[in-house]
């Protein structure tokens, strides 16, 4: 069965999504990336879905669940490098992904998801934080 | 028949030219402006040619003949260009029928003495060059159309300018009404463009929209929601007080957009977000 | 007048077809000058209503056409399969209507995607469903 892989960075997940997806991959997709966040605890993932020529409203549905599914473990996750095409037609099936946090690339993505754990992270050492901006 | 029409035209060629150029310059409708009387020359000069040498006694009734295809081609193409230049339909037209009057003078003096040839032959070319009138309008209004297309698409292109306001801000400043192919065009063009520039900030300025009804409002809550799908932010910026009465009355619900009501105020937002401030270099001097 | 410029079937039994099935539309969507987004709603169109066909009639035949009518071009397909058909057409295009656990935007997202959205259904026979997307639609 095919699989599509998941990466480790530190306390993220990183998957690239790179060929076309059918339900039953997305599915697996699903199951496998909740596992994988249970068994690191990693507190953020990053999906990248530049590659993807189309989403249509079951993918779609996927990654909202993927979403919401890592919200309630305490992840949050950002989508990344939506093609324009495939915005407009989401946009056009009525799909929002509302809940969904994105970002423009993989760059902007990973400032992001640190940007929201780390808010977190500094409330929690605030003590010995000596804020400095980047 | 018993004239070769073929012939006599052959040898009448030169009268014709003259007497049609005559008849042309002679025209109040002549356009000296827009073609200079030698150019006009040649060009008549070339039709005459081209209908001389295909035209005899057989093919004369026909004007679907392929003997004429070349007269019906130089023919078309003069239409096109006259259309594109500015000519009118009738000074098109005008033009090829003062070519009638011309071949029916000379027929005319040919056949003084056999009235019913001279009518038998002057109602076959006078039919046959209605006919080829019929095509020039047919092409001119082709080669209209034409122009429309390209400057539909010229409109389409010009009137969606993305600009480049900051690093990482863009700026869309809609002119005009936005139906649904107007507003498929603007995303199209907004998202490529913050795919490639890098930009998360994106500012769609409406001053130029005349109206803002619920069709427009949706399309431009369609175009925000794509930006945001994208990774990016969309502002509205624009709103003209009539703009925001009639979203008011008409119960559209921006609430999810962030909507400013000048350019500027947009501008000062976008900064705000991206973390950046602006300040006067002369206060900057002083606190060094 | 619809001429149908070329013709090209194919046989949808497991969710592994849809992949060569989306591919082949594109190369028909892009060997007639389709645009990337109008391309785009077509396949993913095309997507929601080969789902619907896997899940509620088991399967069944699709038919990519290029058709042409005037001056525009386009891409016609048809979904046919022999499921248990649908029984209120009218419910099942409303956004939000699923008899199975899914959005329920297929069927009415689909139609809003395409130019031409036909849809019949003969409960206890099987469902059609022809779609059109114009070049420029």
């Amino acid at each position: 069965m095919d699989r599509i892989p998941i990466l480790r960075m530190g306390n993220f997940l990183l998957v690239t999504i790179q060929v076309d997806l059918y339900d039953r991959l997305a599915l697996n997709l699903e199951s496998d990336l909740v596992q994988m966040v249970s068994k690191t605890g990693a507190r953020g993932v990053l999906i990248d879905i530049s590659a993807l020529s189309i989403v249509d409203s079951f993918m779609g549905r996927i990654i909202g669940n993927i979403g919401s599914m890592s919200k309630i473990m305490d992840a949050e996750t950002v989508v990344v490098g939506m093609q324009p095409a495939v915005a407009i037609t989401l946009i056009e099936l009525g799909l929002e992904l509302k809940g969904v946090s994105t970002a423009l690339n993989v760059e902007k993505g990973m400032e992001l998801l640190r940007s929201k754990i780390g808010s977190f992270e500094d409330f929690e050492e605030e003590e010995h934080d000596d804020h400095r901006p980047e | 028949m018993k004239v070769d029409i073929s012939k006599l035209l052959q040898k009448k060629k030169k009268q014709i030219l003259e007497q049609w150029m005559n008849n042309q310059l002679a025209d109040e409708s002549l356009r000296e402006d827009l073609m200079s009387n030698d150019e006009l020359r040649i060009q008549s000069e070339e039709l005459l040619n081209a209908l001389v040498t295909s035209v005899n006694n057989r093919n004369i009734d026909d004007a679907q003949s392929p003997d004429f295809d070349t007269t019906i081609e130089i023919l078309s193409g003069i239409s096109i260009s006259r259309a594109r230049q500015g000519y009118s339909p009738k000074e098109t037209g005008i033009y090829v029928f003062s070519l009638k009057d011309a071949i029916l003078q000379t027929l005319q003096e040919e056949i003084k003495t056999d009235p019913v040839t001279l009518y038998t032959v002057s109602f076959k070319v006078g039919k046959l060059i209605d006919s080829f009138g019929v095509t020039t309008f047919e092409t001119f209004i082709k080669g209209r159309e034409e122009v429309i297309l390209r400057q539909t698409d010229e409109i389409a292109e010009i009137s969606t300018p993305v600009i480049r306001v900051w690093d990482g801000i863009l700026a869309l400043p809609i002119i005009g009404t936005l139906d649904s192919a107007r507003t498929q065009v603007v995303m199209e063009n907004l998202l490529q463009q913050i795919v490639d520039s890098g930009s998360s900030i994106a500012i769609l300025d409406i001053s130029g929209v005349p109206a803002v009804d619920s069709l427009v409002a949706q399309h431009l809550i369609k175009t925000v929601s794509a930006t945001r799908l994208m990774g990016a932010e969309c502002i509205i910026s624009g709103i003209r007080p009539e703009i925001a009465q009639t979203v008011v009355h008409l119960g559209i619900d921006l609430s999810n957009i962030v909507t400013k009501a000048s350019l500027a105020s947009a501008l000062r937002y976008a900064f705000t977000m991206l973390q950046l401030e602006v300040r006067k270099t002369a206060k900057e001097k002083n606190s060094l | 007048m619809i001429i149908v410029l070329s013709k090209d079937t194919l046989v949808i039994q497991k969710e592994q077809d849809v992949v060569p099935f989306r591919n082949r539309i594109k190369e028909y969507a892009v060997k007639i000058g389709m645009g990337l987004v109008n391309q785009t709603k077509l396949i993913t169109a095309a997507s929601e209503l080969v789902r619907n066909m896997l899940r509620y009639g088991g399967g069944g035949t699709t038919i990519i056409e290029v058709v042409s009518k005037g001056r525009e071009n386009g891409i016609r397909l048809t979904f046919q399969d022999k499921g248990p058909g649908i029984k209120d057409i009218q419910q099942a295009m409303k956004d939000g209507f699923s008899t199975g656990k899914s959005l329920g935007l297929g069927l009415p997202g689909a139609r809003r995607l395409v130019n031409e959205f036909d849809i019949k259904s003969v409960v206890g026979k099987g469902t059609t469903v022809i779609v059109t997307k114009w070049k420029n639609g």
